[in-house]
């Protein structure tokens, strides 16, 4: 039987990967939610974002978090760009194309990683990689309590501005009645745009909080996007608490898994939990029966 | 006010709408009568620049508004209450209210959501309930109080008393003359004919994608072909 005081640290570290993932998933989640559309190219984007944040840190040595208000600005408006005069036009209004299109990109920005920086994993080294600190006995390293607080604050801004903003009620308001949306004078094709560039932002964040502890490839996203998709049924599709949730529960789900059946079987987890739903609840967690 | 000239326009390559000409005076109540499928909700979606035009005129206050977008419409003060009430489901009364002045009548939300609460009393005892879960009236009280938000200078309405209770369809036609008591321009799209020409000052009637007749309530209850043909009375 484990004992707690394994139990305990790998609970840890699986809610600090959770916020990432949890903040990864939110803007899949809402990207989703307003377009219909799953953003195969969310993983994509992530790898884009992480080699932003390697290439930042390589040629001007600016550390990872520094990178933050270059690159969720930078990712906001690659995502606005996208939506607005990419997949917007190239879909023509049928949510089928768009699929395509993000499949087409996503296959698109990949092989051009390939190109550019060949197939070689990379990582960077900071001044406090290495350094834990301890939590009631357990000891996590710092960039991944930073990952943790950092997700977290990024997860609570944008539910705030879903919440509390114009731009966020016009957002939830275009994913379910965009004539109605029309009619009040909500510009469908911005919002559609401000909603993939603010999903595009959370990657960015996201390539920030994770790039001290972790690597970039150019598959490096592919990982990433099956957990987030999961995480995304798992808590409701479209929904923003079921992103959370789902994100730490994954996050548990994924390292206490691995502490039991061995680093490369703790996915196995993840995608039994995915069964799971898809079978016995479709809606999610947090999704409305329809 | 709202000046029509030979409009055209429909979807893809289909034509709806056959050349329609109208006008509407400030302060008017105008009535747009017509059978299922004659266009009147294709024009009210027309006019707001959601449904392209392929010819012809709308003028707005003395500006072409006939290839500008739908924000440009809104915010120049031509608001639809449309078909359907195409209210926001997942949103609370509050927030459905809110986004009525997205664009326009947003310095006075504050005093405008009241306004609408003292119209309806029913919306302000429901401010946090999602508006999905609203009874069908309830749900046409936020429609026209959405559109109010927006400060309307021409308010149209495209069968606002469709389902409701006898009672409140009652209701509904009190509270278009009251509005338009207040000095605001009305173009209502109806099928129920009676109420509507009771408070219209002038009505068309719409058949096929054209204009059959215009004129007073008066002139249209006293012909008898036009009604039977068109408006089945
Ligand atoms: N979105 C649409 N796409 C294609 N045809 C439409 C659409 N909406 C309405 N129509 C067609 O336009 C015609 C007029 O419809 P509509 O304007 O809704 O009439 P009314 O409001 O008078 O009942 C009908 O033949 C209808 O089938
Ligand atoms: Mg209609």
């Amino acid at each position: 039987m484990l004992e707690l005081s394994i139990l305990f640290p790998s609970v840890l570290n699986g809610l600090t990967t959770g916020a990432v993932y949890a903040l990864i998933a939110l803007g899949l989640t809402l990207i989703y939610g307003v377009l219909h559309i799953i953003n195969f190219a969310h993983g994509a984007l992530l790898m884009i974002a992480l080699y932003g944040v390697y290439f930042l840190h390589q040629s001007l040595g600016l550390d990872p978090y520094a990178s933050l208000p270059v690159m969720v600005p930078a990712m906001f408006a690659l995502g606005y760009g996208l939506q607005r005069f990419v997949i917007g036009r190239a879909s023509h209004g049928k949510d089928e194309n768009i699929l395509l299109v993000t499949l087409g990109l996503a296959i698109v920005m990949e092989n051009l990683a390939l190109y550019l920086w060949r197939s070689d994993t990379r990582t960077i080294e900071t001044a406090y990689t290495f350094t834990t600190v301890g939590i009631l006995g357990a000891m996590i390293s710092i960039p991944k309590l930073a990952a943790f607080a950092g997700a977290l604050a990024v997860c609570a801004v944008l539910l705030l501005l879903l919440a509390k903003t114009d731009l966020g009620r016009a957002i939830r308001a275009i994913a379910k009645e965009r004539h109605g949306a029309k009619l009040v004078g909500i510009d469908v094709e911005h919002v559609f745009a401000m909603s993939f560039g603010i999903g595009l932002a959370c990657l960015g964040a996201a390539a920030c909080f994770l790039l001290p502890a972790y690597y970039v490839n150019p598959q490096v996203g592919n990982g990433f996007v099956l957990i987030a998709f999961t995480i995304v049924v798992l808590g409701g599709m479209g929904s923003f608490a079921g992103a959370l949730a789902g994100g730490f529960i994954i996050g548990v789900v994924e390292s206490v898994g691995g502490l039991w059946l061995g680093e490369s079987l703790g996915q196995i987890g993840i995608f039994l939990i995915f069964i799971a739903v898809l079978l016995f609840r479709p809606q999610g967690l947090f999704g409305a029966r329809t | 006010m709202l000046e029509i000239r030979g409009l055209r326009g429909g979807y893809g390559q289909v034509e709806v709408l056959r050349g329609i000409s109208m006008s509407i005076g400030a302060g008017e109540i105008v009535a747009v009568l017509g059978s299922n499928g004659a266009g009147k909700s294709t024009l009210n979606n027309t006019l707001c620049g959601i449904v392209p035009a392929f010819s012809g005129q709308v003028r707005f206050d003395g500006h072409d508004v006939t290839r500008s977008r739908y924000t440009d419409i809104v915010a120049a003060g031509l608001i639809q209450v449309p078909e359907g009430r195409r209210i926001f489901p997942n949103l609370t009364v509050l927030e459905n209210l809110a986004l009525g002045s997205y664009l326009r009548g947003r310095a006075k939300r504050e005093q405008n959501i009241e306004r609408v609460f003292a119209i309806f009393p029913r919306l302000g005892e429901r401010v946090a309930q999602r508006a999905g879960t609203l009874s069908g009236g309830e749900q046409q009280m936020l429609a026209i109080g959405r559109g109010l938000m927006g400060e309307p200078r021409l308010l149209i309405l495209d069968e606002p008393s469709l389902g409701l209770s006898p009672l409140l369809v009652e209701e509904v036609f009190d509270l278009i003359r009251r509005l338009n008591d207040e000095g605001l321009t009305i173009l209502l799209v109806e099928q129920n004919v009676g109420q509507s020409l009771a408070i219209a000052g002038r009505a068309f009637v719409m058949e096929n994608g054209a204009i059959v007749f215009t004129g007073t309530p008066g002139e249209l209850l006293a012909n008898s072909d036009l009604k039977r043909a068109y408006l089945g009375i």
